[in-house]
């Protein structure tokens, strides 16, 4: 099959050869690095659009044929009888951090061309999207998918935006299709179906920490549903990330870690890093530009940030090898794209540090309101693997990098008060936008065991009062569903806003307490949803062969971008009961009930009388035996 | 008499004035001893702020007043204080009215009783002078308006006041004799906390004593009577949950209101005994449990109702005493309604058993709830035992005082009938005993 299909690819290429112009490729020469700059990121997709329909048939071709690949594989299209009906693309990001961190972001994209959901097909036959999360989806009429799994905390203020946000500990939120009618009993069996794919406690998911957020979490993918009714929104923030999720997790790529980026994710390094984040994310998508037909799209991404700094005595280096332990050695076979991506945007000239081995590959992106500059390895060209076969990236700094854009938005919160009778939940949003307003979305669901007095809310912005334009407030019911609020919040340029509500701590039941219930509750994250004003133009061109990492969130608006910014989990200390004397202390108060009930029954039933001692015990006997006797007896 | 009732009431108001312009108006509002969620005046601005956000205040859990409260502060939550205030007066001046109409009705008795020469001849030390009754009215206002339990209750702004107010309304309009007026009062009462509903058997025994209807099922006019209250009474209940049906278009403030009274699912510590019951309860036994303690307060009317036929208002007194310890979350305003009567039966301290050790028991406790509180919530050096311990002997206390009054109470009546110096059938000087 290999030899045929190659053997036909060679026939086009050798018949088109004279018709391929350089300035076609979708990555540059570094010779022409003014003419890379020129090119904007639509500019290149155009044509790697082109490439996009027959990417399976590149990855055949390019161990063995040096290809030039755009317009030949526009012909052997034509050729080609059945272009096969999914893709996979792999790709890692490795961003060096100001803070001397190593950002790395790995994402996986499955393209499925099918549609689970339409009425009466039944699809049984899988390729590369794992079949586990097709027949979930398919019984649960999902419509899209987000799951998330974090350790540790993403620090924006060091570490700028993250590619793709998440909350620490557990997040799960579906959109349902509009034809399920019992949308709670499916989100119930979905949690329980994901917590045994993705070995993790989503069981723990119920009516009491699910939210329907109305206005902060619309869905990424095609559709423009808007009724929140068949949305389920969930995080667990003491979710307890580890080696048990990776596994699963790794086992729905088409390579598994046997080949292409995934061999790098060894345990091991990963969890020995500051920042984990695993996610999955499932949504429909179009298939071209036109959007003619849709496809399920499956992005699995890793983020992981570590501390090589403190391990590395002090010195700025890295490489694949010192992250990961591993090197990479080849592309997954069946993916159609498989790219690492190293940011150097502060490092145009070389001057600050020196990545080897040298790429004659850049590549631009538009990525959260910045335009950036990336070396790009492509796995699936043997030359990147150079000599000794196998691809060890190392980067020196040799200065001091200067500091970082501050990034525009950024939230945090405290819990303030003392004692464990009430207390106030501050949430604090930076805008660092020098001179633009904007509006952002905050949400914030609240266990109900904090019950929160909502005519304690106040916003204020530069010591002033904001009053937020639009306010969804559902309050708690009792061991049923959690508060959740939302506001619509004008932030002042360059400002910080301060929001803070009060609320009143509950004492549970005894058997309500998790175990330690001394180390407190967590809450969850609050989320603060914004479109950003960029400081360049966004590209809105919807388009197949944008890297990864830049095409998560759709744009629809060339002037800002959207960011979702998530706080710090709150840990807050609830009054506990003696956990020790459940018998004790229902044997001390129906003690106090029955003394009550004792001395009233006593009052209502006896009377008054005269007591008359009754005669010592030898009187008595004399008495009986003076009856006996018929004797008079004694007084 | 005027003249010092008014006095009494400008103190009482200059000292809540006071209060609720001091800085411990806050730290008092917060306390738990003197409101619960169902009386907080924080919840009860955070349903008016719900309502404003267009959310119904019962969709949530915060807030367990009546629509008819919601009624009242959606005009008046700018001059609560004074609400507060005059509900408290109110309280005072209908407490006043009632034992003045009660004591005059006790001396007619008496007279009567003595003119027929019922009473044997060594009970006339036991008899009640007008000389020693005058003021008695007087004390029960003051007892009312200057307890610090009915202050602390008023400057944290605990709608308990105004259930009192209603209460104390509706005794007056009883002892009154306006049967109608009676029934609106109890229904509304009832309406507001249930528990009122044990109510009901002494009004009707007051009425059918007042006009001369013997307590007999046989009887077609006691029938007649009590047919024609148990209508007032249930007639304006209907009226009254129709009009709050009416007022916010749905009945989501039955389970909010009563389902939270009666399955107490809010275990914010307070002076009951609920609370750490329940919080330590094992699953499967709360339903029973829950059942059990809320009969608690039920359980007593028809048995005390038999035993006190006689006398319906000091049964009143019992029942409001029974409710204030039993109910599911009780505050010290409830606490003060009842000990509001306690000079109304100041003839009755020769016979009370252990006055002494039931106010020791009281003035500690009172004391010590917020020092232990302050321990377990704050210092975080004792734990919910130390407070729970408090609670109970709070209620031991209550019970115990009740318990003596309402052996004093008999008693008496039993010297009134048998003599107060009984003998043996020896001669030597008896003692008295329950059997």
């Amino acid at each position: 099959m290999a030899a045929h299909r190659s053997g036909l690819s060679l026939v086009c290429i050798l018949f088109f050869s004279s018709l391929a112009h350089p300035s076609n490729c979708d990555t540059l020469e570094k010779a022409n690095d003014n003419k890379a700059e020129k090119l904007s990121i639509s500019e290149v997709n155009t044509n790697g659009g082109v490439a996009g329909e027959d990417l399976n048939e590149r990855q055949w071709l390019s161990t063995d044929v040096e290809v030039d690949k755009s317009d030949g594989s526009k012909n052997s299209e034509t050729l080609t009888p059945a272009p096969a009906k999914d893709q996979f693309q792999e790709e890692l990001v490795i961003r060096p951090l100001h803070s001397g961190d190593i950002y790395a972001s790995f994402q996986f994209r499955t393209l499925w061309d099918t549609d689970f959901l339409r009425e009466g097909q039944k699809v049984s036959h899988y390729r590369l999207f794992p079949k586990s999360l097709g027949q979930v989806l398919s019984k649960f009429s999902v419509r899209e998918l987000h799951i998330s799994f974090t350790q540790g905390f993403w620090r924006t203020m060091q570490w700028g935006q993250p590619f793709i946000p998440s909350p620490p500990g557990a997040e799960l939120w579906v959109w349902f299709h509009d034809t399920v009618s019992d949308v709670d009993g499916n989100w119930k069996e979905l949690t329980n179906v994901l917590s045994g794919i993705f070995c993790a406690s989503l069981n723990f998911i119920d009516l009491t920490n699910t939210v329907q957020p109305s206005a902060s979490f619309k869905p990424l993918g095609l559709g423009n549903a808007t009724d929140h009714r068949f949305l389920r929104y969930a995080t667990l923030p003491r979710e307890i990330v580890c080696t048990e999720n990776l596994t699963p997790w790794k086992k729905l790529l088409p390579c598994g870690s046997k080949a292409g980026l995934a061999v790098l994710l060894k345990s091991e390094k990963l969890f020995h890093s500051s920042f984990h984040s695993q996610a999955v994310h499932i949504r429909p998508v179009c298939q071209d530009e036109r959007c003619t037909s849709k496809a399920w799209e499956l992005r699995q991404t890793l983020n992981v940030v570590f501390d090589l700094y403190t391990s590395g005595q002090g010195k700025k280096e890295w490489s694949l090898f010192k992250m990961f332990s591993r090197t990479l050695t080849e592309a997954c076979p069946l993916a159609s794209s498989s790219k690492v991506y190293v940011d150097i945007t502060d490092n145009p000239e070389g001057e600050l540090f020196e990545l080897s081995p040298a790429t004659p590959l850049l590549s631009q992106a538009v990525v959260l309101g910045d335009r950036r500059t990336y070396s790009v390895f492509d796995l699936s060209r043997a030359e990147t693997f150079g000599q000794l076969r196998s691809l060890n990236l190392l980067l020196r700094w040799k200065g001091d990098s200067g500091d970082m854009l501050r990034p525009l938005l950024h939230a945090e919160r405290y819990v303030a008060g003392f004692g464990l009778q009430t207390g106030e939940i501050h949430t604090v949003i930076y805008n660092n936008h020098p001179y633009r307003a904007f509006p952002v979305l905050l949400m914030d669901s609240v266990p109900w065991y904090l019950q929160l007095y909502i005519h304690t809310l106040t916003v204020t912005s530069k010591s002033r009062d904001n009053k937020p334009s639009y306010i969804q407030y559902q309050p708690a019911k009792d061991r049923h569903r959690p508060h959740l609020l939302e506001m619509l919040i004008q932030l002042p340029p360059h400002s910080m806003t301060e929001v803070t509500v009060q609320f009143e701590r509950a004492l549970l039941k005894w058997t309500e307490y998790t175990p330690d219930p001394n180390h407190g509750f967590y809450v969850g994250s609050s989320v603060v949803s914004a479109l950003v004003p960029s400081m360049v133009a966004m590209s809105t061109n919807f388009t197949q062969d944008q890297p990864l990492f830049s095409s998560f969130v759709p744009v629809k608006e060339e002037s800002s971008y959207f960011v979702r910014v998530y706080t710090e989990p709150l840990l807050v200390n609830l009054p506990t009961p003696d956990f020790s004397m459940p018998y004790n202390v229902i044997c001390l108060t129906c003690t106090v009930v029955a003394v009550g009930y004792g001395s009233f029954y006593n009052l209502l039933t006896r009377t008054f009388q005269v007591d008359e001692p009754s005669p010592p015990l030898s009187k008595r006997l004399a008495n009986l035996i003076r009856r006996m006797r018929g004797v008079p007896l004694l007084a | 008499m005027a003249a010092p009732l008014t006095l009494l009431l400008i103190v009482a108001v200059t000292i809540r004035a006071v209060l609720f312009r001091s800085s411990l108006a806050e730290i008092i509002s917060e306390r738990v001893e003197v409101v619960s969620p169902l009386n907080a005046w924080k919840r009860v601005v955070e349903g008016l702020a719900l309502l404003d956000l267009g959310v119904s205040p019962y969709s949530g859990d915060v807030f367990h007043e009546t629509p008819f409260m919601i009624y009242l502060f959606h005009f008046t939550v700018d001059y609560a204080e004074i609400v507060f205030m005059i509900a408290d007066g109110i309280t005072a001046v209908a407490l006043y009215l009632s034992v003045q109409i009660y004591n005059k009705d006790v001396f007619r008795k008496q007279k009567y009783a003595l003119e027929s020469d019922r009473y044997p001849a060594d009970c006339l030390e036991l008899l009640r002078s007008p000389k020693e009754m005058f003021y008695i009215p007087l004390k029960v206002a003051m007892f009312y308006l200057l307890n610090p339990f009915t202050i602390l209750s008023c400057v944290a702004k605990s709608t308990c006041g105004l259930n009192n107010a209603i209460i104390a309304l509706f005794i007056f309009c009883t002892l009154k004799g306006s049967a109608l007026l009676s029934g609106i009062l109890l229904a509304l009462a009832t309406y507001q906390s249930i528990y009122p509903l044990t109510l009901f058997a002494p009004a009707l025994l007051f009425f059918l004593q007042r006009l001369y209807i013997p307590v007999n099922p046989r009887r077609s006019s006691f029938w007649f009577f009590t047919l024609q209250y148990a209508f007032i009474y249930v007639g304006s209940l209907v009226v009254i949950t129709g009009l709050s049906f009416f007022l916010l278009g749905s009945w989501d403030f039955m389970p909010s209101v009563y389902g939270f009274i009666l399955s107490v699912p809010d275990l914010t510590p307070n002076i009951g005994l609920f609370w750490y019951f329940f919080a330590e309860m094992f699953e499967h036994f709360r339903l029973f449990f829950s059942c059990v303690f809320q009969i608690n307060v039920f359980f007593y009317t028809i048995p005390l109702s038999i035993k006190l036929k006689e006398h319906p208002v000091f049964l009143i007194f019992m029942q409001i005493a029974i409710i204030s310890i039993f109910k599911s979350y009780p505050t010290v305003g409830d606490v003060a309604l009842y000990m509001a009567f306690l000079p109304a039966w100041s003839h009755l301290y020769r016979f009370l058993r252990n006055i002494f050790l039931v106010s020791c028991v009281l003035l500690a406790c009172s004391a010590l709830f917020p020092v232990l509180w302050h321990l377990w919530i704050y210092a975080g050096s004792a734990n919910s035992n130390f407070y729970y311990a408090i609670t109970l002997l709070f209620n031991f206390g209550q019970i115990l005082l009740v318990s003596d009054y309402f052996y004093a109470y008999l008693r008496r009546e039993h010297h009134l009938t048998h003599g107060l110096y009984l003998q043996k059938k020896d001669g030597t000087e008896a003692t008295l005993v329950l059997k």
